[in-house]
């Protein structure tokens, strides 16, 4: 196997991992760090790719910014772990993981399932050729820069709106009603 | 296994080993550059000219007993200081200190004294200082601990403050330089004009270089900006309840992030390793004494500033600092294009 | 040999992983984690086929996914702190009252 195959099954591998663990764990705090895991995994899959920009921007925003954030809201809120009346009675059988709760997660890995033997179906359906990669190199980050403020400056301003937009609301709806309390940081 | 790639792994492992002894000469430098400024000797005893106290502090923290707080949550409670120290290292990684050398002629091609060869260097230092608050954010919460909580939640707050303004600070400079790797950043403030002043970015960025280092003080959590773990205000913050080796990776972290913080302000405004009188392959001597200067400086600032509150560190980082840096990178856009630099 | 379809598979795999924590899961912040698995899992669809295709399209199309990501996960977040401070829970069966 060369080098690329065996990144490429290894960072695939701790990607999926994570994202199981995530959707498996009680402690949202964990969750959040195997998520936090899974995108590196997916930065260094966007590396494979010859995306460096996209592979960095990944860590500074969404590993380096969001996930601060949804921490910081689970260390905030203190939230007590997920537990619901049916929990409490099982508690004195044993299991109360919430994945092992039969009807939820039967229909849960049955959509799974599902959804994945549909998606693989219609997305390799297309390729005529063996979709391999061609040679040539993608754009660098002077020609992403380019085309963002030539193409697609109009997308690129609406977006600087939206985020200023989304800064506001987040600020006004997390605030108390009765003192001036901590805004959040988006 | 050609010579360059030998070599290649041999200057990851030296870049490890520098890190880890710049760290313990920098708990000596502090130490005497304090005593001085406060007109005191400093340690005198352990070794000539106490020159072996930080193997003393080593070996006592070593010795001291590991603990752990009964309701701290184990995993992430061995986490957090493992998280801090491996960021520091990593973005040491694309930092290039020289220039091309070839070792005395021992590897036929230049050996480009930088670990990791990136041509976005500079994002990747971005996004590793990015990734350094949950070093900080999980310890202050695992050690289930009030002052911990809080100074842990401040710290980090912080430093994604000022992350805002050091990135427009960063960007002010790729503005100028029209490039993202800093191997070429450095090598575009090569020669002088009017054969006297170094083409160095500083005198082209002036805000800009003040903006940098004040939010990297403020990323490394030094004074002025240490409120969060002030011995004075929160019992040391989110590493109180860390003790022997744990607290001596948060430590190490910290002054590694202090060496990292002033080896990149060199790189972007101090020219790197390009300097009068020496051939560009001891550059490296150059790039050690820009960033001995930063690190006095360093020093300096915090035994010589009283500490800001939190609530005045937020609003300077908010109100001002960023405020600065827009304005900075706006007048810098604007005469790029104007003198088509 | 990595090929287009490898990524395509991953990144259907991911989505579904995401789908079905938002299914199952019954607190509010990690049904949010799932959704951010299922954005990053088509931001990863979108960035091999700009490569497969040749272009820098695919990278921008992510810039821009992420930024929007980052937008709804504030707002989103915001919201589950309304709901948190009105019923102390962040199970979505506490917030039922609009049923009929």
């Amino acid at each position: 196997m060369s080098s690329e195959a065996t990144l490429f099954y290894a960072f695939a591998a701790i990607a999926v991992l994570s994202s199981l663990l995530v959707i498996g764990q009680r402690n949202p705090i964990y969750s959040v760090l195997l998520l936090i895991a899974s995108f590196g995994a997916l930065s260094g899959l966007y590396l494979l790719l010859d995306a460096p920009f996209a592979a960095v921007i990944q860590i500074i925003v969404y590993a380096g910014a969001i996930m601060v954030l949804f921490l910081f809201v689970v260390m905030l809120l203190n939230a007590p772990r997920e537990e619901t009346d049916e929990d409490l009675d099982r508690e004195a059988h044993g299991e109360t993981h919430p994945l092992l709760r039969p009807g939820p997660m039967r229909l849960g890995a049955a959509l799974a399932v599902g959804l994945i033997v549909e998606l693989v179906w219609a997305l390799t359906k297309g390729g005529g050729e063996s979709g391999q990669f061609p040679g040539g190199a993608v754009g660098s980050v002077g020609a992403i820069g380019r085309s963002l403020f030539s193409d697609y400056a109009f997308a690129f301003e609406v977006t600087s709106v939206l985020i200023l937009v989304a800064m506001v609301g987040a600020v006004v709806l997390a605030r108390r009603e009765a003192s001036p309390g901590p805004s959040e940081h988006p | 296994m050609t010579p360059l790639v030998a070599a290649q792994i041999g200057l990851a492992i030296f870049v490890f080993f520098m890190l880890l002894s710049s760290a313990a000469a920098m708990v000596y430098f502090e130490r005497k550059v304090a005593a001085f400024l406060q007109q005191r000797v400093g340690p005198y005893l352990v070794g000539p000219k106490g020159l072996l106290q930080p193997l003393a502090d080593v070996v006592k923290l070593m010795f001291k007993e590991e603990l752990r707080p009964m309701a701290a949550d184990a995993f992430l409670f061995a986490l957090a200081p493992i998280i801090s120290a491996t960021c520091a290292f990593a973005a040491f990684a694309v930092v290039p200190f020289g220039g091309d050398t070839t070792l005395f002629g021992l590897i036929p091609e230049g050996l480009r004294l930088q670990v990791a060869d990136v041509n976005v260097a500079i994002l990747v230092v971005f996004a590793i200082a990015s990734m350094s608050v949950y070093g900080i954010v999980l310890a202050g919460w695992s050690s289930n601990s009030k002052y911990s909580l809080l100074g842990g939640l401040r710290s980090s707050a912080q430093m994604i403050s000022y992350e805002l303004s050091y990135g427009l600070a960063l960007a002010s400079v790729l503005v100028v330089a029209n490039s993202l790797s800093l191997t070429d950043i450095v090598n575009r403030q090569a020669g002088t004009w009017f054969g006297v002043i170094p083409r160095w970015f500083i005198f082209l960025q002036p805000l800009g270089f003040l903006v940098y280092l004040t939010a990297g003080i403020a990323e490394t959590n030094r004074a002025p900006f240490d409120f969060p773990e002030a011995e004075q205000e929160l019992v040391a913050g989110y590493h109180t309840e860390y003790s022997s080796m744990s607290f001596a990776m948060f430590f190490l972290a910290e002054y590694i992030n202090m060496v990292t913080v002033s080896a990149v302000a060199t790189d972007l405004f101090l020219g790197g390793w390009h300097g009068p009188f020496l051939s560009e392959t001891i550059g490296w001597l150059w790039f050690l004494l820009k960033v001995g200067a930063i690190l006095f400086f360093y020093v300096w600032m915090r035994w010589t500033l009283p500490r800001y509150r939190y609530d005045q560190l937020m609003r300077f980082g908010w109100k001002v600092l960023l405020p600065l840096s827009v304005v900075n990178l706006l007048v810098t856009a604007a005469g790029v294009l104007y003198f088509e630099l | 040999m990595v090929t287009l379809n490898h990524y395509l598979v991953l990144s259907a795999i991911l989505f579904s992983i995401g789908t079905a924590g938002v299914f199952v899961r019954r607190n509010l912040i990690t049904i949010l984690l799932s959704i951010e698995i299922m954005l990053n899992a088509v931001n990863l669809s979108f960035v091999a086929f700009g490569r497969a295709l040749g272009a820098a399209d695919g990278q921008i199309i992510v810039f821009f996914v992420m930024t929007v990501a980052a937008a709804e996960a504030a707002v989103g977040l915001a919201i589950v702190i309304c709901l948190f401070r009105l019923r102390e829970s962040l199970n979505p069966d506490s917030f039922v009252s609009l049923r009929w």
